[in-house]
């Protein structure tokens, strides 16, 4: 049997021989939220600048662990880490994009925002408390509105995802009862209702069955054209889903004191806030091993940050307003080194 | 210049070196059979731990609180593939009966292609077929029909609202699925039969349907069963139909028309952003369905073996 190992032993040193490793790009993974949004930045920017960056979006539990494990220089989550736990790996967080969370429904007669729930009702018909569209609770918000006498389908996302983060945690914080018996997850126990396949799978689930209920994020209730409901925030009013709403919330969240960024953008105070907001993070080590690869990172990021703001708010996301990017930044002056020293990202090329 | 390559590579060590190479091929693919079960095995560690075999009969699912039991996605399984089977396989036996007895060799041969091209199909475009045509015809059409006009809708079986979704959904997609397979296998079988037994047996007086209850289902039996094996250990393990039409709910079923998950759909619907035991659960679903698919080869090899060595004899 010798002539078995000798030649096993043969091709792992061909393959190892093969495998190389190319400096000029930078490698990130996970969040699938803002992914369309990277996409259009990485080929800009590499097209402006040359340099290379491969987005991979995987989800952001695997983004997590993907840096965790230094398979890739940059992470991306929906939902932000504890400070614990990113001090436990040497990461440090910051909010790259924020976006909005919208309910979207199929109930015959009902158009775009005519419908208006309040986050109880919400969670209500989610935990199956409300059966039928025309229950007392929801006639009270609507009054004169014509309800149908029809069987409320709840529709959820079937895989774990940031979006299901954002608006679990929304219901949390609006109802007692959520949050006593399905709390907030990334995929939770689901009181009733039938999963969709991400987002454009709720979409088409809320689409094929009358009476049906959901969430998605904004831009694909936008590219599928479900009417969306208009919710009540914090303040009392009832706000429309749309992107200066969701600049609303962005600017009344106060990121000066969340440590390590971490910031739950739901529920925010503000007359004009959509109440289910979320922002989307990048995680980085704070120690970078390869100083020339960590200048070109936060070179990107600041690009991101400035010029690609327009790119992100054509594709109805919300940039990170400025006096946010300025904390980002004192940050990474305070925080990343590479060689022991701060990263300059600042010099022109 | 011939001399000398004779030299450098003898006819001693390029026999030798062919006997290594095509030795390691063959020994890749039990390498991986094991691989694959020793890590599923070890990343199933953690989730082993902490549910025990409390695992295989819980039907809780709660990724808030790290609580997870496989009973749901088995009993899924099983259900969303019995169905299938039963469906299929009365259907491939009746079209490979019309193939090998009945129908003109033109007509049979061209057939016999179209069935063959029916495998060919990705599962994808079931799945997508399934969402986007068959679900909506089902929750119009079917089962209003089913429950309504037949009034199955009394009976537990087929109690709920039907919204096109779940159980028999996906077991019907499955079953057009796996029916080419199940039917290649049959149609080989009946083949396999001597015409001298038929011939006889025509001669002596029988039916049609006596021939084949008697004589080619006799001869056959074995045969019959590896092929609803294979059809099984497709069924099992079927992914991407059965994702986009089964709803995708952590439930036991109590009823066809309710929504469910399978052990695939749970671990494709789940992996990318699992965690810690949640990912380790996910790893034991693995192992657990591996185990399943792997006994149903198991099954099959076995009868099919059985099969041959009758053939043999007689």
């Amino acid at each position: 049997m010798n002539w078995i190992k000798k030649t096993a032993g043969l091709s792992i040193a061909a393959g190892l021989a093969v495998s190389g490793f190319c400096a000029e790009t930078i490698n990130g993974a996970g969040a699938s939220f803002p992914e369309p949004v990277y996409r259009v930045w990485t080929y800009n920017y590499q097209k402006a600048n040359g340099t290379r960056i491969n987005y991979q979006s995987v989800g952001s539990g695997a983004g997590i662990n993907q840096i965790k494990s230094k398979t890739v220089d940059f992470g991306a989550s929906d939902n932000p880490l504890k400070l614990e736990e990113l001090e436990k790996d040497g990461l440090m967080q910051f909010p790259m994009l924020m976006g909005g969370v919208v309910v979207i429904v199929n109930v015959p007669g009902i158009k775009t925002n005519q419908l208006k729930l309040d986050g109880e009702t919400v969670a209500n018909l989610f935990l199956g408390n409300i059966k039928k569209w025309n229950d007392k609770a929801i006639a009270d918000l609507n009054p004169g509105m014509k309800l149908p006498d029809l069987k409320v389908n709840v529709v959820h996302r079937s895989d774990s995802s940031g979006t299901t983060w954002i608006f679990t945690d929304y219901l949390a914080k609006v109802s007692a009862e959520w949050k006593k018996d399905v709390g907030c997850d990334k995929s939770v126990k689901w009181p009733l209702g039938i999963g969709g396949q991400k987002n454009p799978g709720v979409c088409n689930n809320v689409q094929k069955i009358e009476g049906a209920i959901g969430y998605v994020e904004y831009t694909y209730a936008l590219e599928s054209k479900m009417p969306t409901v208009m919710l009540k925030n914090r303040d009392g009013n009832f706000v429309k889903p749309e992107i200066s709403t969701f600049q609303a919330a962005g600017a009344n969240a106060d990121w000066q004191n969340a440590p390590a960024f971490y910031m739950e953008l739901n529920d925010q105070p503000g007359k004009d806030s959509w109440p289910i907001t979320g922002a989307t993070f990048i995680l980085i080590y704070k120690n970078q091993a390869n100083k020339a690869k960590a200048e070109a990172m936060l070179k990107y990021f600041k690009w991101c940050f400035t010029e690609g703001a327009q790119s992100a708010t054509n594709l109805k996301y919300v940039p990170i307003p400025e006096n946010v990017f300025n904390l980002i930044r004192s940050s990474w002056d305070k925080s990343v080194v590479a060689d022991g020293k701060p990263v300059n990202y600042k010099s022109e090329e | 210049m011939e001399n000398s390559k004779k030299q450098l590579i003898s006819p001693d060590v390029s026999d030798q070196l062919f006997k290594v190479i095509t030795a390691v091929c063959a020994l890749l693919a039990v390498a991986v059979m094991a691989g694959f079960f020793i890590q599923l095995s070890w990343s199933s560690i953690p989730a082993i731990r902490t549910f025990g075999l409390n695992f295989l009969i819980s039907s809780e699912w709660d990724p808030v609180k790290n609580l997870y039991g496989a009973m749901p996605a088995i009993a899924g399984t099983l259900v969303t593939t019995g169905i299938a089977v039963i469906i299929a396989v009365p259907l491939s036996f009746i079209v490979a009966m019309f193939l090998v007895e009945t129908a003109p060799p033109a007509l049979s041969h061209t057939l016999s292609h179209a069935i063959d091209l029916l495998a060919a199909i990705p599962s994808i475009i079931y799945g997508m077929w399934g969402l986007f045509i068959f679900v909506p015809f089902m929750q119009n059409h079917v089962q209003p029909f089913l429950a309504d006009t037949l009034h199955l809708g009394a009976t537990p079986l087929f109690a709920g609202e039907g919204n096109g979704f779940g159980f028999l959904t996906s077991g019907i997609i499955l079953a057009i699925m796996i029916l080419p397979f199940i039917c290649a296998v049959m149609r080989d079988v009946f083949r396999m039969v001597p015409p001298v037994l038929k011939e006889s047996a025509f001669g002596a007086g029988a039916t049609s349907w006596e021939v084949t209850l008697d004589i080619t289902m006799r001869y056959g039996a074995r045969g019959l069963l590896g092929a609803i094996f294979l059809g099984l250990g497709r069924a099992v393990g079927e992914t991407m139909a059965v994702l986009f039409v089964i709803g995708n709910v952590q439930k036991m079923p109590t009823s066809l028309y309710q929504a469910g998950t399978t052990i695939s759909a749970t671990l494709a619907n789940n992996f990318a952003e699992a965690q810690g035991v949640f990912r380790s659960a996910l790893f034991e679903l693995g192992l657990i369905l591996l185990a399943i698919s792997f006994l149903i080869q198991v099954l099959a090899q076995f009868w099919l073996n059985r099969v041959s060595r009758q053939m043999g004899e007689k």
